[in-house]
C-alpha cells in the first residue's frame, strides 16, 4: 500500500535521446523493408506491363534512332513515390520515362573519384545503343533508353522464347542492361538486373582501376568499337536512376563522339544543352535536386510559347559559365529553340559540364594515371602510419 | 508436522556472513525438500506469540516470497504451486494466518495482512477462499483497535492485490463501509483512522458502483474532506492521496465538489506541512493530466462519442489557482539543483503550472506576465529565479502567435542572466527556459523565426560558453542546444549552425570530458546534444562528422583499455559506453544515409566493427543494445561486404537473440537480423539455420515479452527475402507458428486500447512474413511448396477484413500480401482468389482510400490477380 510519490520530471524535456535513436533505428528498418518489397514488386510489374506492351505494334516515331540518343542522353528523375497503376497503363511519353527510370544511369566523369584504383573497376564501352532486354512470357524485347521499343526476338534467355524452358513457371523473367551494338547485332550486357543465363548476349571484359587495368580498356583491342570508358564503384548495387556510383568517361583515343552532335549530325560552334522550364520561369537540368541555369522572363516565355516541363534548347556563349566556390552560379544561353520531340529529359549537370571540359581543358587520360599513381603513394604511407 | 525454524530464521539474521549463508541454504534446502511442511512451519512460527519478534517477521516475510515475484513467468509458477498445494495444508496456513491479526506484536500483524493479501491475490480469482471477506468483516466493529487497525490494514492490501472483477459488489460495499467508517470522525483511535484512510486509497478503483450513487458517493466525499482537516498530518496526507486518486479515477462526477476542493487544497498549498501541500498541488496537477487528456483525444470537439465530457475545472479556477501556484515558486530551496532527489513546493508549484499551461493555454498568459515583469529585476535571487520559472512554464501550451512577441523582447535579457547573473539557481532556471523557447517555439513550422542571423551567434556564444559553467547550468544550456538543433533539423541542405558545427561539436567534447561531468547528468546530456547536432548537420558539415568517427572510436578504445576498475568505476565506464555507442550509431546512420558519405564512413568499418564486438564482450544489456543499433546501422551501409564480419560477429548476434530478460536486447537484434538479411541477401544463407532455431525458440517461448514477437514475424519474411527458396526448409516450422498466431490475431475479443494495438502489430508481423515468403519463391519451381498455406492466408485476409479494426498499416500490408500471394502463385490460386472477399470488396476499398500506401499496395494487388485469373 504505497503512497503515489507525487513527484514528477523536473527541468527535464519529456522524451529520452535513447528511445529516440531506437525510433529512428526502427523507421529506418521498416522503410528498408518497405523499399526491398517494392523493388521485388516492381521488378515483377516491369515485366507485366512489357507483356501488354509487347503485342502492340512499336510506334514508328520511336525507332528512328535519334542523334541525342547516340550521345547517351541522361538519367531520369528519381521518383520513389511512382504510383504502379499510372506505370502500368501509361503509354506514349509517360511510358518511356517510365522505362527510363528502370536504368542505371551513370554520371559523366568531370573530376578523378579519390581510390580509384582500389573501389573503381573499368572496361570499355562498346557504341552503340544503352537498352533494356527482358525476357518474358516466350519473349524478348530490347527497349531504348528512353523507353522506345528497339527490338522483339525469341532469346534463350529465362522465358525468352516460346520453345524453351517449358518447366519453368510461367511468371519467370530476365531483366539485362546492355548496349546493342549494331555493326556486330550484339547486345553486350554491362549489368544484370535480374537472374540471367547468358548465350547469345556478351559479357564485357571489366578490370581492376590501376594503371595496367586503364591502360587495358583505354588502349586494348575489342571486338567492338569503342565508345569511352565505364567505371563502376566495387560496392554500388544495381540502383535506377542517375547515380555517381558508375562513371562514364571518354577522349578522341577511345571515341568517335566525344563532342556532342546537331540534329544534323555536325558538331556546333557553341556548346548546346537541353534544359527544363519550370514552373518559376528557372531553366533546370534533371538532377535531383536540378542546377538552375538560369531564368527566363514571362515575355519570353510567352512569345517562345513555352510551357512548364517542357524541354528547351539553347547554345552557351563562349567560356560564359561563371562560377563560385565550385558552383555554377551563372551561364550566358542563347535561346535555339525545342529539341526533338522524342526526346524525354533535360541534361543532366555533369553531362554539361563534361561537354564544357571537353572544349575548354578536357580531363585526360593522363589525370586518370597519375592520380591512380598518386594513391598508390598515399595508400603506402597511410599503411605505415597505421603501424606506427 | 510443522517444523521448528525458529533458530534458522535468527541465523539467518546474523551479522556473521557464514552463519547467515548457512542458515540460507538450510532454509532453501528445507524448502524444496518438503513445500508444504516449510510454507506450514513458516506460519506457525508467524503466529506463535511466544516466539521472537525477528523469527515472526522473517518467517511471514518468506512465506510472502514463496507466493509472488517481481518476474512474470516466475510469479505464474508459484501462482501454480500454491494452487497444487493440499487443501488441509493451505487451510492451516490460512488459520494462522487470521489468528496472528490479533497478536499484540505489530510486526507481526502487519506481515500477516501482507500475506493474507498475496493469498487472496491467488486464490479470489479462483473462487477459492470465499470466506475471508466476511471473516474478516464480521466483528470488526468488536474487537479491540489494533486488531480492528490490522483488518483494515488486510482490507487495504488485499484491494492492491485483487482485481475488482474477483470480489462481488455486495463485499465491496461492505469493505467499503468498513473503510470509510473507521476514516469517520467518530473512530477515536487514530491508527485505525490512518489505516483506513490508506485502505481507502486502494478500495477507490473497487468503489466504480458507489461512486456512481449520488448519496454514496456525497458520503465517501465527505468524510475524506474531512480527513484532509484532520490534526494528525499523516491522515491529511492519506486524505490528500486519496483525492489525487478520486480526481484521476471518478474526474467525471466532480463537478459538485470541486469547489470546496479548491478551498481546502488553497488552504493546504499556503499554510500546511510541506507533505501534504505537495500533495495538495498533486490534485490539481492530475485534474490538468486528465483535462489535457480528455482535450487531446476529442481535440475540443465534443461529440456524442465522446465518454468523458470536458467540465474545464481548471479554466473555472484559473484566476485564482494562478496566484496560487505562483506563490509557491518562491519556496524554493537552496541547492535544490544539485540533489537529483529534491521535490519541494517550488518545483511541484513550477510543474503544476505549467500543466495549467497546457491545458489553457493563451489564458494563462496575463495571469503570470505581471509576477513576471514584476519580479524578474529584483535583488533577491529567489525573485528572479521564481519570475524566469514561472516564464519558462507557460512555453508550452499558449500559441506562438502570443508568446513570440514575449520572447523575442525577453531573449536578449535572458542571454544576459545566462551569463551574469550571480546566482547560479537564476543561470539554472534560465538556461532551462532557454531551452523550452527553442523546443517550443524555434523550428521549420513556426513563421516567424525566433533565432534570426542577427542574434545566432550571440545566442551559440552564450550557450556554449555556459557548458563552462557548474555542472547543473552546464547541463541546461546542453539541453538548450539539443531542441535549437533540432529545430533545424529539416532545416535543407543550408543550416544556420553550419559555420560553429567545429565549435559546438568541440564544445561538448569538452563538457563530457570535465572532471564533474558525472554530476547533474551533464556527460549524458553533452553526448545526446552531440548527437542531435549531428543528426541536424547537413552535407555542409559532413566532412567534420566524418573526422568525428575516429574521436569517438578513440575514446571508445579507452575505455575497452582501462583496467582494474572498482565496480564503481566500471558502472561509470559501462555508462560512458553506452553514450559512446549511441553516439556512433547516430554518426552511422547520418552518413550511411547519402552515398558519398557512406564511402567516407566505410573506410573505418572494420575498425568499428573490432571496437563494437569488444563492446559486445562487456556484456552489459544497455551497451548491448547501443552497439547493436550501431552494427545495424553498419550493416545497412556496408551492404553485402558485411559478409566479411559475419564469422565474428555471429555469436554476439545469437546471444541477442536469446536474451529473453533484457527484451529491449532481444527485440534490437531481431531487427538488425532483417538489417543483415537485406545487406547480405543470399550470403545470409550459411547463418540462418543459427538464426531461425533462435526465432522459433523465442516465439516459443512464455518469457519472453510479447512485444517482440510481431518483429520476429516480419524478420522471418526478411530471411525470405533475402534467401527465397533456400527458405524451403524453414516452411515446416515457420507457417505452422504462423498460422496458429494468424488464428490468435484474426479477432480482437477486447475492446482494450492496448490489446487491439497489439493485435494489430501482430498481424502486421504476420503478413510481413507472408509477403516475404511470397516474394522470396517467386520464379522458383518450388513455389507449388506455398500452394497448400493459400487457403489458410486468404480466410486470414478475409477474417480481418470483417472484423474492421485493421489499423492503416495493417490494411496496407494486407493487401499487398494478396498481390504477393497473386503474383507467386499465379493461375494456381486464382479460384481460390476469386472466391474470397478480400479479392472483391477488401480491395475495392483499398483502392479507393485516401492513404497513397494502401492504394499503391492495392494496385499492386489489382494488376496482380488480374494477371493470375487471366492466365
Amino acid at each position: 500500500m504505497a503512497p503515489p510519490d507525487p513527484r514528477r520530471p523536473f527541468k527535464r524535456p519529456a522524451f529520452s535521446d535513447q528511445q529516440k535513436r531506437r525510433d529512428i533505428s526502427l523507421q529506418r528498418q521498416a522503410q528498408n523493408r518497405r523499399d526491398a518489397q517494392h523493388q521485388a514488386r516492381c521488378l515483377a510489374l516491369t515485366t507485366m506491363s512489357l507483356q501488354n506492351d509487347s503485342a502492340a505494334t512499336p510506334d514508328p516515331q520511336y525507332e528512328h534512332s535519334d542523334p541525342d540518343f547516340e550521345i547517351e542522353p541522361e538519367a531520369a528523375v528519381k521518383d520513389r513515390d511512382f504510383d504502379v497503376r499510372e506505370a502500368a497503363s501509361l503509354r506514349g511519353r509517360e511510358a518511356r520515362r517510365w522505362f527510363a527510370k528502370q536504368l542505371m544511369l551513370p554520371e559523366w566523369m568531370i573530376d578523378v573519384p579519390d581510390r580509384l584504383n582500389s573501389d573503381w573497376y573499368v572496361c570499355a564501352r562498346p557504341a552503340g545503343k544503352r537498352c533494356f532486354v527482358v525476357s518474358s512470357n516466350g519473349v524478348t524485347v530490347s527497349r531504348l533508353r528512353n523507353g522506345g521499343l528497339l527490338h522483339r526476338f525469341p532469346s534463350a534467355l529465362p522465358n525468352g522464347a516460346r520453345s524453351n524452358n517449358s518447366n519453368r513457371s510461367g511468371q519467370s523473367y530476365c531483366i539485362l542492361d546492355c548496349i546493342f551494338h549494331e555493326a556486330d547485332q550484339t547486345y553486350y550486357v554491362i549489368d544484370m538486373v535480374c537472374w540471367a543465363g547468358m548465350s547469345m548476349f556478351r559479357t564485357l571484359v571489366v578490370y581492376n582501376c590501376d594503371q595496367e587495368g586503364l591502360k587495358a580498356a583505354y588502349t586494348g583491342p575489342v571486338s567492338y568499337l569503342k565508345d569511352g570508358l565505364l567505371f563502376y564503384n566495387k560496392h554500388a548495387h544495381y540502383e535506377s536512376g542517375n547515380t555517381p556510383l558508375v562513371l562514364v568517361w571518354k577522349d578522341e583515343n577511345c571515341s568517335q563522339y566525344v563532342l556532342d552532335t546537331d540534329s544534323k549530325g555536325h558538331i556546333p560552334d557553341q556548346q548546346q544543352v537541353v534544359l527544363e522550364l519550370l514552373d518559376d520561369g528557372r531553366l533546370a537540368t534533371l538532377d535531383d535536386p536540378p542546377v538552375i541555369f538560369g531564368c527566363l522572363d514571362s515575355d519570353f516565355i510567352q512569345k517562345t510559347g513555352s510551357q512548364t516541363g517542357e524541354l528547351l534548347r539553347f547554345s552557351i556563349n563562349e567560356g560564359a559559365l561563371y562560377f563560385k566556390d565550385g558552383q555554377l552560379e551563372r551561364a550566358d544561353l542563347n535561346y535555339l529553340g525545342k529539341p526533338n520531340r522524342a526526346r524525354a529529359f533535360a541534361d543532366s549537370y555533369s553531362k554539361v559540364m563534361f561537354q564544357y571540359a571537353a572544349r575548354h581543358s578536357p580531363l585526360r587520360i593522363e589525370h586518370l594515371l597519375a592520380s591512380i599513381e598518386s594513391s598508390n603513394h598515399q595508400e603506402t604511407s597511410t599503411d605505415a602510419d597505421m603501424l606506427g | 508436522m510443522a517444523m521448528e525454524v525458529t533458530q534458522i530464521l535468527l541465523s539467518a539474521q546474523s551479522v556473521d556472513s557464514t552463519v547467515r549463508k548457512h542458515a540460507e541454504e538450510n532454509l532453501k534446502q528445507f524448502q524444496e525438500q518438503n513445500l508444504p511442511v516449510f510454507l506450514l512451519s513458516l506460519s506457525v512460527e508467524l503466529a506463535n506469540e511466544e516466539k521472537p519478534a525477528d523469527s515472526r517477521k522473517l518467517a511471514g516475510l518468506v512465506l510472502k516470497n514463496a507466493l509472488d515475484a517481481k518476474e512474470q513467468h516466475r510469479k505464474y509458477e508459484l501462482v501454480q504451486r500454491w494452487l497444487s498445494l493440499d487443501v488441509s495444508v493451505k487451510g492451516q496456513i490460512k488459520a494462522c494466518l487470521l489468528q496472528t491479526l490479533s497478536s499484540t506484536a505489530s510486526d507481526a500483524r502487519s506481515t500477516a495482512s501482507q500475506v493474507i493479501a498475496k493469498v487472496a491475490g491467488i486464490e479470489l480469482p479462483q473462487k477459492q477462499w470465499p470466506e475471508l471477506v466476511g471473516s474478516l468483516l464480521s466483528n470488526v466493529h468488536q474487537v479491540p483497535p489494533h486488531v480492528k487497525q490490522a483488518t483494515i490494514e488486510t482490507l487495504g492490501y488485499l484491494c492492491e492485490e485483487v482485481a475488482p472483477e474477483a470480489i462481488d459488489q455486495d463485499q465491496v460495499n461492505k469493505i467499503l463501509t468498513a473503510v470509510v467508517q473507521g476514516m469517520n470522525a467518530n473512530e477515536a483511535n487514530i491508527e485505525v483512522r490512518l489505516a483506513s484512510t490508506r485502505a481507502l486509497y486502494n478500495a477507490i478503483g473497487f468503489a466504480q458502483a458507489n461512486f456512481s450513487n449520488d448519496m454514496e458517493r456525497d458520503y465517501i466525499m465527505r468524510v475524506v474532506c474531512e480527513a484532509t482537516l484532520s490534526p494528525e498530518v499523516k491522515i491529511r496526507q492519506a486524505a490528500y492521496e486519496c483525492l489525487v486518486s478520486i480526481g484521476s479515477t471518478y474526474y467525471e462526477k466532480l463537478a459538485p465538489y470541486i469547489q470546496d476542493i479548491f478551498n481546502i487544497t488553497s488552504k493546504a498549498v499556503r499554510d500546511d506541512e510541506e507533505p501534504v501541500a505537495l500533495q495538495a498541488i498533486e490534485f490539481w496537477s492530475s485534474i490538468c493530466d486528465e483535462e489535457i487528456d480528455i482535450l487531446d483525444d476529442y481535440g475540443g470537439d465534443f461529440t456524442a462519442d465522446s465518454d468523458v465530457p470536458c467540465y474545464y475545472f481548471i479554466k473555472q479556477a484559473l484566476s485564482a489557482l494562478v496566484p496560487l501556484l505562483l506563490e509557491t515558486l518562491l519556496k524554493q530551496e537552496e541547492d535544490q539543483d544539485q540533489d537529483e532527489g529534491a521535490w519541494n513546493l517550488a518545483m511541484a508549484g513550477g510543474t503544476c503550472l505549467g500543466l495549467v499551461a497546457r491545458t489553457v493555454g493563451d489564458d494563462i498568459v496575463p495571469l503570470v506576465m505581471p509576477f513576471i515583469e514584476e519580479n524578474i529585476t529584483k535583488g533577491d535571487w529567489r525573485q528572479r529565479e521564481a519570475a524566469t520559472y514561472a516564464f519558462g512554464s507557460i512555453l508550452e501550451g499558449p500559441s506562438p502567435d502570443k508568446l513570440i512577441p514575449i520572447v523575442n523582447v525577453a531573449l536578449g535579457f535572458m542571454l544576459t542572466a545566462l551569463t551574469k547573473d550571480p546566482s547560479s539557481h537564476v543561470k539554472d532556471t534560465t538556461a532551462w527556459t532557454l531551452g523550452r523557447i527553442f523546443e517550443f517555439l524555434h523550428g521549420s513550422t513556426l513563421a516567424t523565426p525566433i533565432i534570426t542571423p542577427a542574434n545566432c551567434q550571440q545566442i551559440i556564444t552564450v550557450l556554449l560558453q555556459s557548458m563552462k559553467d557548474a555542472p547543473n547550468v552546464a547541463e541546461k544550456a546542453c539541453g538548450a542546444l539539443y531542441f535549437l538543433a533540432q529545430g533545424y533539423e529539416d532545416v535543407g541542405p543550408t543550416s544556420p549552425l553550419t559555420p560553429y558545427f567545429q565549435e559546438i561539436v568541440q564544445s561538448l567534447l569538452n563538457a563530457t570530458h570535465r572532471e564533474d561531468a558525472g554530476e547533474s547528468r551533464l556527460r549524458t546530456a553533452a553526448y545526446e546534444t552531440l548527437n542531435e547536432v549531428v543528426r541536424s548537420s547537413t552535407e555542409e558539415t559532413a566532412r567534420l562528422v566524418v573526422e568525428l568517427v575516429q574521436v569517438i572510436m578513440t575514446e571508445l578504445h579507452k575505455t575497452l583499455e582501462a583496467q582494474k576498475l572498482s565496480s564503481d568505476e566500471r558502472e561509470k565506464q559501462t555508462e560512458l559506453q553506452g553514450l559512446l555507442c549511441g553516439c556512433l550509431q547516430v554518426i552511422i546512420q547520418k552518413l550511411g544515409a547519402s552515398d558519398p558519405t557512406k564511402y567516407a564512413l566505410l573506410q573505418y568499418s572494420d575498425q568499428i566493427i573490432n571496437l563494437l564486438l569488444r563492446v559486445f564482450a562487456c556484456r552489459n544489456a544497455t551497451v548491448h543494445e547501443e552497439a547493436m543499433l550501431s552494427i545495424g546501422a553498419l550493416a545497412y551501409a556496408t551492404g553485402p561486404n558485411f559478409a566479411k564480419y559475419m564469422p565474428d560477429f555471429y555469436k554476439y548476434l545469437e546471444m541477442g537473440l536469446q536474451n529473453f530478460e533484457e527484451y529491449q536486447v532481444c527485440a534490437v537484434t531481431v531487427g538488425v537480423v532483417g538489417d543483415i538479411c537485406r545487406a547480405l541477401e543470399d550470403k545470409v544463407l550459411a547463418y540462418c539455420d543459427g538464426i531461425m532455431t533462435q526465432l522459433l525458440k523465442d516465439l516459443s517461448s512464455n518469457q519472453l515479452h510479447r512485444s517482440v514477437k510481431p518483429p520476429i514475424f516480419s524478420c522471418f519474411g526478411d530471411i525470405a527475402l533475402a534467401i527465397g527458396e533456400n527458405f524451403e526448409k524453414y516452411l515446416m516450422y515457420a507457417m505452422p507458428m504462423l498460422q496458429s498466431a494468424a488464428e490468435l490475431s484474426a479477432h480482437t475479443s477486447s475492446a482494450d486500447d492496448e490489446m487491439i494495438e497489439y493485435t494489430n502489430s501482430l498481424r502486421n508481423g504476420i503478413l510481413e512474413a507472408y509477403s516475404g515468403i511470397f516474394q522470396g519463391f517467386k520464379n522458383s519451381p518450388k513455389t507449388q511448396l506455398l500452394i497448400p498455406y493459400a487457403p489458410h492466408i486468404l480466410q486470414f485476409l478475409d477474417s480481418i477484413y470483417i472484423e474492421k479494426d485493421m489499423d492503416d498499416i495493417v490494411t496496407k500490408t494486407a493487401i499487398g500480401v494478396l498481390g504477393d500471394l497473386a503474383d507467386t502463385l499465379g493461375s494456381n490460386a486464382a479460384s481460390l482468389i476469386q472466391a474470397s472477399v478480400s479479392s472483391k470488396d477488401f480491395l475495392n476499398e483499398c483502392l479507393s482510400s485516401d492513404d497513397h500506401l494502401i492504394k499503391e499496395a492495392a494496385e499492386w494487388a489489382r494488376l496482380a490477380i488480374s494477371r493470375a485469373i487471366s492466365v
